[in-house]
């Protein structure tokens, strides 16, 4: 039932065509609003000027993307660790829920911008701070999306491994958690791009390298043109790791991504928003 | 009265489940709701029992206290002769929902009963393999379970309910879910399955045509608190071809008999 090369090109076409006319129509007006001679070159470059410089200035963006990155990808990995184990010991003790509830609400609403001058005084300049406000920012979602997959399971389910009596361990590894998995993934999609926010917000803060330090440096130059490379990169970054996720998730759970449609439309469906 | 030589010769010997004066209170915000009032009942082993009531009136709670899935307020329930204080493990348990783990296919979904008991993973593949031959799953083995019509999907259910050989095997509302025409085809199929493995059953359902074929005995409950209102011996050959025993008089007027209760016990408020 695979389906032949050129029904699976025009497949892809017919996915991506919108989003990238889009992506097209977006570029034009920035490059319209740039020679229109309505905004001040050396506020808004062109799109040319700013694709440029991405490539003249590669290695210099190359090395501190690295670092962002990295940071990102340290602070997801811990954020979600950490949310699966917080999640299963708030589903199996009522009394953990009530207990870790209140604090993870106050973690979660307390400004991270506002608290990451803290752990730059705690930790110093180097990557740990940013990764802590990384973890901070991608922590939440994950434990709310993975509690809501836990208690998603089928109370006849439950009973039905009662009666085969797998134990709660291998209910647990059988049942509970893969049923759990749709729902995890999508709050490791929310919490990925949150964690690249984390990064650079981090960065912002007080740092020497990455591309928060990019953005803050061109910034103080008036240099536009990097401001916007940085952005872009940023954003790149951000979206390639939330792709990498949408990718493991149709691999690893393609009964459920079979029911759902392609990665793309999920992409757009949850970027709009 | 039965013609069903199984039932008759098993006086003597322990019965596959009893249920003595057995009574279930819910306690809610304010009210106490009784849901089960005195309820008797006694099943032999390899004997299949139809249990119809009005909606509502706790037809399932009686499944769940055979299990050991709910402890009863009163009395005791003693299955194969132990009394039940928790969930049991030799029992098959099959819902009106299929209860399908939707990443694995008919077959691992069969076997994860096997994974939860620890069985022998050979011996269970070849018992799997019997029972999807024998329930006409045959070619759906690899198919998942948003693959399978609603009637397969019970039939997967089924099966993972037969995999350990159960001597009981509770049914509630199995078929509740299924067209018409369906529903025939996975009673005849039920009927002959019960016929090979000679497993006890006791078989929960709203259908009183579905109560009568299949049934050595069929209980009939009040509405809530459920206690039996009556117990009809089903005076049916052991072999039943579906449309010949629909013609016959006694299956008329059991179900004629049944309907009058239930209508008798639904019109009282």
């Amino acid at each position: 039932m695979k389906p032949v090369s050129g029904d699976r090109w025009r497949g892809v076409v017919e996915r991506t065509w919108r989003p990238a006319a889009l992506l097209a129509t977006c570029l034009a007006i920035w490059h319209l609003i740039t020679v229109s001679g309505l905004v001040e070159a050396y506020l808004v470059p062109s799109p040319s000027k700013t694709f440029q410089l991405l490539v003249d200035k590669w290695s210099y963006l190359w090395g501190h993307t690295w670092v962002t990155t990295y940071e990102t990808i340290l602070g997801f990995v811990i954020a979600g660790i950490l949310g699966v184990l917080v999640a299963v010991a708030m589903v199996y003790s009522r009394t953990i829920e009530s207990t870790a509830y209140p604090l993870l609400l106050f973690a979660q609403v307390i400004p991270k911008i506002a608290i990451a001058p803290l752990f730059v005084v705690w930790l110093g300049f180097g990557f740990e701070p940013k990764v802590v406000v990384a973890v901070l920012m991608a922590f939440f979602p994950v434990v709310i999306s993975t509690v809501t997959g836990l208690k998603s399971v089928d109370t006849e389910m439950l009973e039905l491994s009662a009666t085969m009596g797998g134990g709660p361990i291998k209910t647990f590894v059988k049942i509970r958690f893969p049923a759990a998995l749709p729902h995890l993934f999508a709050g490791l999609k929310v919490a990925v791009t949150l964690a690249v926010t984390g990064a650079v917000v981090g960065e912002f803060v007080g740092s020497n390298e990455g591309l928060g330090y990019v953005i803050l440096q061109a910034n103080g130059n008036m240099d536009t043109p990097m401001l916007f490379a940085g952005l872009i990169v940023i954003s790149v970054v951000g979206i390639l790791l939330f792709l990498l996720l949408d990718l493991a998730e149709q691999l690893m759970l393609p009964w459920h991504s079979s029911r759902r449609g392609a990665a793309v439309t999920t992409l757009l469906a949850k970027g709009g928003t | 009265m039965s013609t069903v030589g199984m039932s008759v010769t098993l006086g003597t010997t322990t019965s596959a489940v009893a249920i003595d004066d057995v009574s279930v209170r819910f306690q809610s915000k304010r009210t106490e709701v009784t849901a089960i009032g005195q309820v008797s009942l006694d099943v032999a082993p390899g004997e299949f029992v139809s249990i119809v009531g009005p909606s509502g009136c706790g037809k399932s709670t009686l499944l769940k206290l055979v299990s050991g899935l709910l402890k009863p307020s009163s009395g005791s329930v003693t299955l194969l002769g132990e009394e039940v204080r928790g969930p049991r493990h030799d029992i098959g348990f099959v819902f009106q929902r299929a209860a399908l783990l939707e990443w694995r296919s008919a077959r691992k979904n069969i076997l994860l009963q096997a994974e939860m008991r620890g069985m022998n993973a050979a011996e269970a593949g070849k018992r799997a393999d019997e029972l999807i031959e024998m329930t006409g799953l045959a070619g759906f083995e690899n198919a998942l379970p948003h693959e399978l019509s609603g009637g397969m999907q019970q039939r997967v259910a089924l099966c993972r309910a037969l995999l350990h050989q159960p001597r009981v095997l509770l049914m509630d509302e199995p078929f509740g879910a299924l067209d018409a025409l369906t529903r025939e085809q996975m009673n005849v199929e039920l009927h002959r399955v019960w016929r090979e493995t000679g497993t006890t059953v006791l078989l929960v359902t709203h259908s009183i045509a579905e109560s009568v074929y299949l049934a050595n005995r069929v209980i009939v409950l009040t509405q809530r608190p459920a206690v039996v209102k009556e117990v009809i011996e089903v005076d049916l050959p052991a072999e039943r071809d579906y449309s010949a025993t629909m013609a016959r008089a006694e299956f008329a007027a059991a179900t004629a008999h049944i309907r009058d209760l239930l209508g008798a016990v639904t019109g009282h408020d």
